[in-house]
């Protein structure tokens, strides 16, 4: 790819990725909002609003909810800590980004390839509990109190098995670099055949399964849902939200999704890798297509169960991650560790 | 010896809590559930005093809707009184109407003919339907299921349409007349609601299978919220709330009989839990018991008219009449009090929720803030029927 690449300065290259990175939140929110909470929510429970308006399939209801975002009356409450509750939707919005930046999308197209990857990417991503416990505790009131906490407690408890599921995957690659997951997978091999290279989530199954759970459980969506509960909490710690600020808790929401369907697919089905192909300028080309493809594929997954479970308590909860999910997790790293020492 | 360690050690335990709780000031929180809680299907205020999440006490604060309902109908000549007492229940407006009428036609002595007797107790089975329908999927969305409710307010649109069909009101058919019906049933409706019933049944088949049958709604529900019958009787508790704490008791069958139930072979089903799942449970089989009963009477559903003979003006004979019925919240009572002129005297209405509430204080004590929730969808009341 060296002939392609233009004579540019450095300072161009990050504004570019910058842009890159700025504009690919915004549009996954929109695409796994529009294609599972509009569409396929609405194709499950019948539901005929998101279907109707704009004419066909009712492709403008995403733009119609933005437009009334936008034209709501910014409502603070009186009692509110002003400057908390205004920076609390920020700081989660800026912690799905900070995910962005090591998620590879082809061998070249990487903002930036940490050697750490993968633990950066789970460490920015629980930064958006700080921001949860701010918009709760800054809201003054109850709910929001309530659902802060909630969320606190569940997001400690998730992030360990969280954790652990990635450690087989890490394990196995031999690396922690994203870029050097996928291209393990790529160049791996099934019991000697090379054709699809060797996605992890056969060998990983459990570990999949696991970050599926795990990852329900810091997206906040059913059957984890309790900070949110809006049949108990009203909307836990949203619930003083109105309008522009609302609006990037929604994009909060659907962009943690997106990252994490995106980590999922990069550590378990081989990321932006295409079988049978290896040339690099194709994949660089192909990658974020399939990348995307990936990501949707398991966010349909995540989503499937979203609108189909209810919400387990919140002791309940702790109960499944600390007694089942976590040993889970260690003895699927002690099996990893004992095959790949192994063989 | 081992019985006073145990005492011992617990009051000791209890002695360490409240140390803790000087030494950390943990005072308890008191938070406002509602008036404008989506949980509480409307205006029900529930002082909940926390203490973490767990619940110390509950005190529900009732009459943000209260409309006098009880001093309104001895301003109403007696056809008048169905259009308010229609929305006590609003769920299921037609069975509040037919105890009312039922009370007014033996004070007056007249019996409305035998159509009219089936067409009434098809209607008031059918709002039974729709009302349990709705609280089916309603109850998915109390323990956070999205989908359940949808697929609740859709089959009962069926349902709805049907009663629309025939009595021109989808909530409020103000239908009864004292002697009979308004109306007579219109061509084709008996077909429409034999077909209805195929798809109560399959929304009933996917209800359980989604709701009823998951693993985390029979966590969540599950001896979660427990009834006794001594305590639920006690309280004046009623309906599927009591049925399903294992009291085999249903009106329709040891009541006085009214409307053509003594003719019908129906099942009372009861549930020996009286936890949140049971109530769930005992509902979900007695929609499909209603269905069933419904069925039943459009096979043998007699010709003849609709209306007994009854004066132009109504005046109803001085006397006293208490009339039950079995709503589909519970037992729904009139006691009507008439001194011979056009409107009653006095009404006292017995409304179902206003009593099944009212053993939320001893009930809630203790539970969670998420359980607290499931107990009020599962007791399933509805304001106007609390307030009236």
């Amino acid at each position: 790819m060296t002939e392609l690449a233009l004579d540019v300065g450095w300072g161009t290259i990050l504004a570019i990725k910058t842009v890159v990175v700025l504009a690919i939140i915004p549009l996954g929110a929109i695409i796994l909002g529009y294609t599972f909470l509009l569409k396929m929510m609405a194709h499950m429970q019948s539901r005929l609003g998101p279907m109707d308006p704009g004419g066909f399939h009712g492709w403008f209801q995403l733009f119609g909810d933005g437009i009334k975002f936008i034209q709501k009356e910014d409502v603070m409450p009186a009692k509110s800590d002003r400057r908390i509750f205004a920076i609390a939707p920020a700081v989660v919005v800026i912690s799905t980004f900070l995910v962005f930046l090591v998620l590879p999308t082809g061998p070249d197209l990487v903002v930036s390839d940490l050697d750490v990857g993968v633990f950066y990417a789970l460490a920015v991503s629980s930064l958006s509990v700080v921001g949860v416990l701010m918009a709760g505790w800054a809201s003054a009131n109850k709910f929001a109190l309530l659902g802060a906490l909630r969320a606190a407690a569940q997001l400690i408890a998730y992030e360990l098995p969280l954790l652990l599921a990635v450690v087989g995957v890490v394990v196995m690659a031999g690396t922690m670099s994203l870029q050097g997951i996928v291209e393990q997978q790529q160049n791996g091999a099934i019991f000697g055949w090379d054709g699809i290279g060797n996605p992890f989530v056969f060998a990983q199954i459990i570990g999949f399964v696991l970050f599926l759970v795990a990852a329900q459980a810091e997206l906040t969506q059913t059957p984890f849902d309790m900070p949110v509960a809006e049949s108990e909490l009203v909307a836990g710690y949203m619930v003083e939200y109105t309008g522009f600020r609302f609006l990037f808790f929604f994009i909060g929401e659907f962009g943690t999704a997106f990252a994490f369907a995106a980590l999922a697919a990069t550590l378990f089905l081989g990321g932006w890798a295409i079988p049978f192909v290896t040339d690099p300028g194709w994949s660089n080309v192909l990658g974020p297509i399939v990348l995307i493809t990936k990501i949707m594929l398991v966010a349909f997954l995540m989503f499937w169960v979203r609108f189909t479970y209810p919400r387990l308590r919140e002791d309940q909860l702790q109960a499944v991650a600390w007694k089942f999910l976590i040993p889970i997790g260690l003895a699927n790293i002690l099996i990893t560790g004992a095959l790949k020492v192994a063989f | 010896m081992s019985v006073d360690f145990a005492v011992d050690r617990q009051a000791w335990r209890h002695l360490a809590d409240a140390q803790v709780n000087v030494e950390l000031d943990t005072g308890d929180m008191i938070l406002n559930l509602g008036p404008q809680h989506p949980a509480t299907h409307g205006t029900l205020r529930l002082v909940v005093r926390l203490d973490g999440e767990r619940v110390v006490s509950a005190d529900p604060v009732i009459g943000y809707m209260h409309r006098g309902y009880e001093k309104l109908t001895e301003f109403r000549t007696y056809p008048q009184v169905t259009t308010l007492i229609n929305r006590i229940d609003w769920l299921s407006s037609f069975a509040n109407e037919v105890p009312f009428m039922h009370g007014a036609e033996l004070l007056m002595g007249i019996e409305a003919p035998p159509r009219a007797q089936y067409i009434r107790t098809i209607l008031t089975e059918l709002s039974r339907i729709a009302t349990f329908m709705l609280f089916l999927g309603e109850m998915g969305l109390q323990v956070g299921a999205l989908t359940p409710p949808f697929y609740g307010f859709r089959d009962r649109e069926h349902v709805l349409n049907l009663i629309e069909a025939a009595t021109g009101g989808r909530f409020h058919p103000n239908f009864n007349r004292i002697g009979g019906l308004k109306d007579d049933l219109p061509w084709g409706w008996v077909n429409e609601c034999r077909n209805t019933m195929k798809v109560v049944f399959d929304a009933c088949n996917i209800l359980e299978e989604l709701v009823a049958e998951n693993e985390i709604f029979g966590a969540r529900t599950r001896s979660i919220g427990i009834i006794p019958p001594e305590v639920g009787t006690g309280y004046g508790v009623s309906g599927s709330n009591l049925r399903a704490s294992g009291v085999d008791w249903d009106l329709r069958r040891d009541g006085k009989p009214y409307l053509v139930y003594p003719e019908l072979d129906f099942k009372v089903w009861t549930h020996p839990d009286g936890d949140s799942y049971a109530r769930y449970w005992v509902r979900l089989q007695e929609t499909r018991e209603a269905a069933r009963m419904v069925v039943q009477m459009l096979d043998r559903i007699p010709t003849g008219p609709i209306m007994a003979k009854v004066p132009r003006i109504i005046k109803v004979p001085e006397g006293e009449v208490w009339v039950e019925t079995e709503n589909p919240l519970g037992q729904m009572a009139y006691y009507v009090i008439s001194k011979g002129a056009t409107g009653p005297f006095r009404v006292k209405i017995r409304s179902a929720s206003f009593s099944n509430v009212s053993i939320l204080p001893w009930l809630l004590r203790g539970v969670y803030v998420p359980d607290v929730i499931t107990i009020l969808g599962s007791l399933y009341f509805i304001l106007g029927d609390i307030d009236r």
